[in-house]
């Protein structure tokens, strides 16, 4: 019996042909790992030039440096968001600081904090180049974490009941339930919102990789200082190349590493609709037939099978399993000394950030600078309507329309993931050679890269109307004006408000970049909040920067308490199709 | 086993004078269940009967160790009950298996977490399967499989635990007729021929004629709070003839026991605003009447025969019974149900007219009616937001189940035209009685099937 055991084993173990495929791509990834993680830690001061090539043979080793930093931070995301969630899912005084926390993490412009981050990663790493790296790898970090985390948290709080009383019938622990039933039962969010990430990590790799730190200017070999340079030296030719490579990245990102992802995690899928398309992934399957990565899958199974059980206890002789007490609550008196710790605590912050900032700035600039923000959130909402208008007829007609809405769909995440900064050079050009005004042509950059999250999701409501109300609304008569009135758009509201939600969030953040734009030495700025971080990052005006940054967070919060969760309250609870 | 001479007086689950509450949002007690006593013996199956919300899954939730008493004994082979018992596996209403787990998997777990090794699961796993007449789907996922092959898992991942005691929390509900049928014969085969070696089962139903058919003793449960009511032994053979007097004579006395309420005779009048109004619509009150009116009934009928004619399950017709003893429409006695004068008046009114009876006996009856009522006729503008009536409703019920009797009350108050309530403001109000207007106008016609639903109304 054992003996025919090892035979079957062994026998797994032995290459099939979907092997001889696997074994050299393997290899040249590891390879490929290696060396430019060695290129990350080559000794740096602040100062010593970097050179940056525009040579289109380059861009290959800048987009592979530039993917290992979008992989790091990734990893490092979801390391984050394993531990952060579960801690505000299971630990009930903690959840009540941890989540308000990330509320409010949200909502900052990551962008404008790259310069202060960056002075204090390298003063971690002194004489290397690690501290840049790690202040990029941040950056993207930050635009990645929030949603991930949020995501996981609002998964483990809706695991359903049965299975958790299934789970404590059948004595797992609690380490054993995380990794066998909350974690499953998460993944399909997750992977979900991790592709989301990354594909707004694009926009960040690009963003961050050129740092100005107190006037000098560091240029991380990768896409994102390549096209720095580029822009500098107005070689539109290079522009033209960095665009090419960077979408050849996310077309490897997507086929090797989320198609793959997609197409296992239905697995975790509590129940498929009939009619649903399964999602499939031509990487996923080599890897599920090759014989040997088989192998691989079972020994690193064994490894999960290891972890999952290292809270076994040695209890099989025991009549009873952990034993339930009471379920932990508050005690009264918490909710008013933790509300006094935080009012005191913000006011405490508050005033230091005010002292900070009224060293430099007059109360008149800070009046200023609120205005600033007016414009900027002018500029959001009139981009948010306008890209609403273009973009909902078409993507409802695109939706219902079940052949188109597959492949357009997949063109639209393709697009919301490609990052619109590499655009702006064109804009530039654009408003120089027609002579147009900056504050109203440098507008359209920020929504530039956003809006196309508002079609997709809107292609996705479209496409998820049941075939039952198209044929009724038909049936009825309804037609024109009537029928989008009365059936289309109640019934995409829901998609819409998520899209909308992500555009304008991702807005704000790009105005940082939109509002202020260069081709060589022409430079245009658009009177706004986001040029006026810029500029000050720019200078390495730390004061300047915390104002500007604390008034977006206010602009921020502040629309997204007023409209958006309204709306989207209103989305969940009254316009649902189920 | 070594069954020593102890082992013959120690019931396997022994529970005394059990209590248990839950608190409510602003810290109020609530009781659920009290005064429980109830013994599991070595070889019996016993099977719990309430309706839905009396409490009886809290105790087997109990009995499980998944939650804990507040108050009395409880104890499994003489021993208190400190967490979830070796011995002790649950099979669950909706299944409860975990999607991304095989079959296999999924049969594999409870021994997995015991630490058990590989080779010794594996092996324990398929004689499982193969019992449970899953053989060949080892490799498949819950989804692939229909409903009645998922508790099927459900029942091999119980039994592959070797359990002493099986709790069942209406295992059969969420099947068709034709497979739990198949199902419950299946697993009484493997009891009667001491094939597992499980020496007690508890069967929580809400179904009559199941729990009669599979049970040692029936107890029937009652709410508010919960507890043991009655028991009625059942010393016939299995397999049970469904048809036999014998079999018709218990599940009648059964139904007499569940419809039979011991605060019935002064009830009406005591009721309070947080009564637990049943959740049951005036459609299905009025075509009940209307069943029980005509022939062959002839407005006095034997319950089991009416569930019968109606098909419809017991726990969906105990809450009509509910509503119409409440209302004062129908009277239960003896296994019977009748209707009172006031009910069939309403059985032979014009549909108009029925609404105005309606509304009478629902303001004479439902403390909560009359209270909404009032504070609708004392306020102005003749409205008032649905949280001042939740709020109050809650003194007396969860959020969950304040939620469910302000819903339901709603659904009486419109058809009765006692009250409307605007879905998107949340706001209940007076019905506005100006004939031209239109959405009136439609309720009236509507009215018909006793759905009244306004065009901005919420299905339930």
């Amino acid at each position: 019996m054992s003996q025919q055991r090892t035979q079957i084993e062994f026998a797994q173990i032995r290459p099939n042909a979907w092997d001889m495929a696997l074994i050299p791509l393997i290899f040249f990834l590891l390879t490929l790992l290696a060396y430019g993680g060695t290129q990350m830690t080559t000794p740096y001061d602040v100062g010593q030039p970097i050179t940056i090539s525009l040579d289109p043979s380059y861009l290959p080793y800048y987009l592979l440096r530039s993917a290992l930093r979008m992989a790091a931070a990734l990893a490092a995301s979801l390391l984050f968001t394993l531990v952060y969630a579960s801690l505000a899912a299971k630990i009930k005084p903690l959840e009540r600081i941890l989540i308000p926390i990330l509320d409010v993490l949200q909502s900052i412009p990551i962008l404008g904090f790259l310069s202060i981050t960056v002075t204090g990663f390298i003063a971690l790493f002194p004489g290397n180049l690690l501290g840049v790296e790690c202040a990029a790898m941040f950056a993207i970090f930050t635009s990645q974490a929030w949603n991930m985390t949020f995501s996981l948290y609002g998964s483990l709080t809706t695991v359903p009941n049965d299975l958790i009383e299934a789970a404590n019938m059948f004595h797992l622990t609690p380490w054993q339930r995380f990794w066998r039933l909350e974690l499953p039962w998460s993944v399909p969010g997750l992977v979900w919102n991790m592709m989301m990430s990354v594909s707004g990590g694009w926009f960040f790799v690009v963003a961050s990789e050129a740092i100005t730190v107190s006037g000098q200017n560091i240029m991380l070999p990768g896409v994102g200082s390549y096209i720095a340079l580029a822009i500098t030296d107005s070689n539109l030719g290079a522009i033209g190349w960095a665009i090419l490579a960077v979408l050849a990245g996310i077309l490897v990102y997507d086929q090797l590493f989320f198609r793959p992802l997609v197409a296992w995690a239905d697995k975790f899928k509590v129940e498929t609709m009939p009619g649903e398309q399964v999602p499939e992934s031509w990487v996923l399957t080599i890897l599920q037939r090759a014989r040997m990565f088989q192998g691989l899958l079972a020994l690193s199974g064994r490894l999960l099978r290891f972890v999952q059980h290292l809270g076994q206890r040695p209890q099989r002789d025991a009549k009873f399993f952990r034993s339930i007490g009471p379920r932990f609550t508050l005690p009264l008196w918490f909710d008013p000394v933790w509300n006094g710790i935080l009012i005191l605590a913000s006011a405490a912050a508050l005033t230091k950030v005010t002292i900070f900032v009224s060293d430099e700035v007059s109360w008149a600039e800070v009046w200023r600078v609120l205005a600033y923000g007016l414009a900027t959130t002018t500029r959001v909402s009139v981009l948010i309507v306008l890209a609403s208008f273009v973009w909902v007829p078409i993507g409802v007609w695109i939706g219902i329309r079940p052949r188109w809405a597959q492949n357009l769909q997949a063109v639209a995440q393709f697009l919301a993931a490609f990052p619109a900064n590499l655009m702006f050079p064109v804009a530039v050009i654009g408003i120089h050679h027609f002579h147009l005004n900056p504050d109203i042509w440098t507008s359209p950059l920020m929504i530039l890269g956003t809006q196309w999250y508002i079609l997709f999701n809107v292609i996705a409501g479209a496409s998820a109307l049941p075939q039952d109300m198209k044929d009724a609304a038909t049936n009825l008569g309804l037609k024109g004006w009537l029928k989008w009135r009365k059936f289309y758009f109640p019934a995409i509201f829901p998609a819409y408000v998520t899209g909308a939600i992500t555009a304008s969030g991702g807005s704000w953040n790009a105005s940082i970049v939109s509002e202020l734009v260069s081709w060589g030495d022409t430079k245009y700025q658009a009177v706004g909040l986001g040029s006026y971080i810029a500029e000050a990052t720019g200078n390495g005006d730390f004061p300047r920067i915390a104002l500007g940054i604390a008034v977006m967070c206010l602009f921020v919060m502040a629309f997204n308490r007023l409209l958006w969760r309204r709306l989207y309250v209103i989305a969940s609870e009254r316009l649902r199709l189920d | 086993m070594n069954t020593s001479a102890l082992a013959s007086t120690t019931y396997l689950l022994d529970l005394a004078n059990v209590k248990k509450s839950f608190r409510t949002p602003d810290r109020k007690e609530r009781t659920v269940l009290e005064g429980v006593d109830f013994r599991l013996a070595e070889g019996e199956i016993v099977a719990l009967l309430g309706k839905s919300g009396s409490g009886k899954s809290t105790l087997l939730r109990i009995m499980a160790g998944l939650t804990r008493a507040n108050g009395g004994q409880v104890l499994y082979r003489g021993e208190e009950m400190t967490g979830p018992a070796r011995g002790i596996s649950m099979v669950f209403q909706s299944f409860a298996l975990f999607p991304w787990l095989t079959v296999q998997e999924n049969v594999e777990l409870g021994l997995e977490a015991l630490g058990v090794d590989a080779i010794e699961r594996e092996e324990r796993a398929q004689d499982a399967i193969e019992m449970i007449g899953l053989g060949g789907f080892e490799s498949a996922y819950p989804k692939e499989l229909s409903g009645g092959m998922r508790q099927r898992v459900g029942f091999a991942r119980a039994l592959v635990m070797r359990p002493d005691v099986m709790l069942l929390d209406e295992p059969f509900s969420a099947l068709d007729v034709l497979t739990s049928e198949t199902l419950r014969a299946d697993l009484l085969e493997l009891w009667d021929e001491r094939r597992i070696p499980t020496k007690g089962i508890l069967l929580v139903s809400h179904n009559i004629e199941e729990a009669v058919s599979m049970a040692d003793r029936v107890l029937v449960f009652s709410s508010d709070p919960g507890r043991v009511r009655a028991e009625i032994p059942i010393n016939l053979p299995r397999p049970r003839d469904t048809e036999s007097a014998a079999f018709r004579q218990i599940v009648d006395e059964v139904y007499g026991l569940m419809t039979s309420h011991g605060r019935q005779a002064a009830g009406i009048d005591q009721l309070t605003i947080g009564y637990r109004l049943p959740a049951t619509t005036p459609s299905k009150l009025v075509e009940m009447l209307e069943t029980i009116a005509d022939q062959p009934f002839d407005g006095r009928a034997d319950l089991p025969a009416l569930a019968e004619v109606t098909e419809l399950p017991d726990d969906a017709l105990f809450h009509i019974y509910d509503g119409l003893r409440v209302l004062g429409f129908a009277r239960l006695a003896e296994g019977d149900i009748f209707l009172t004068p006031g009910g069939r008046a309403l059985v032979d009114a014009e549909n108009d007219h029925r609404k105005a009876i309606f509304a009478e006996h629902l303001l004479q009856t439902i403390p909560l009616a009359t209270h909404i009522k009032r504070v609708l006729d004392e306020r102005p503008k003749h409205n008032a937001p649905e949280e001042r009536f939740l709020q109050e409703l809650q003194d007396y019920l969860t959020g969950d189940e304040a939620e469910r009797v302000l819903e339901v009350m709603v659904d009486w108050g419109r058809y009765a035209e006692v009250f409307d309530y605007d879905y998107n403001s949340g706001m209940l109000h007076l019905p506005e009685d100006d004939e031209d207007d239109g959405d009136d106008d439609s309720m009236e016609r509507s009215g018909d099937d006793g759905h009244v639903q306004g065009a901005d109304s919420p299905s339930p």
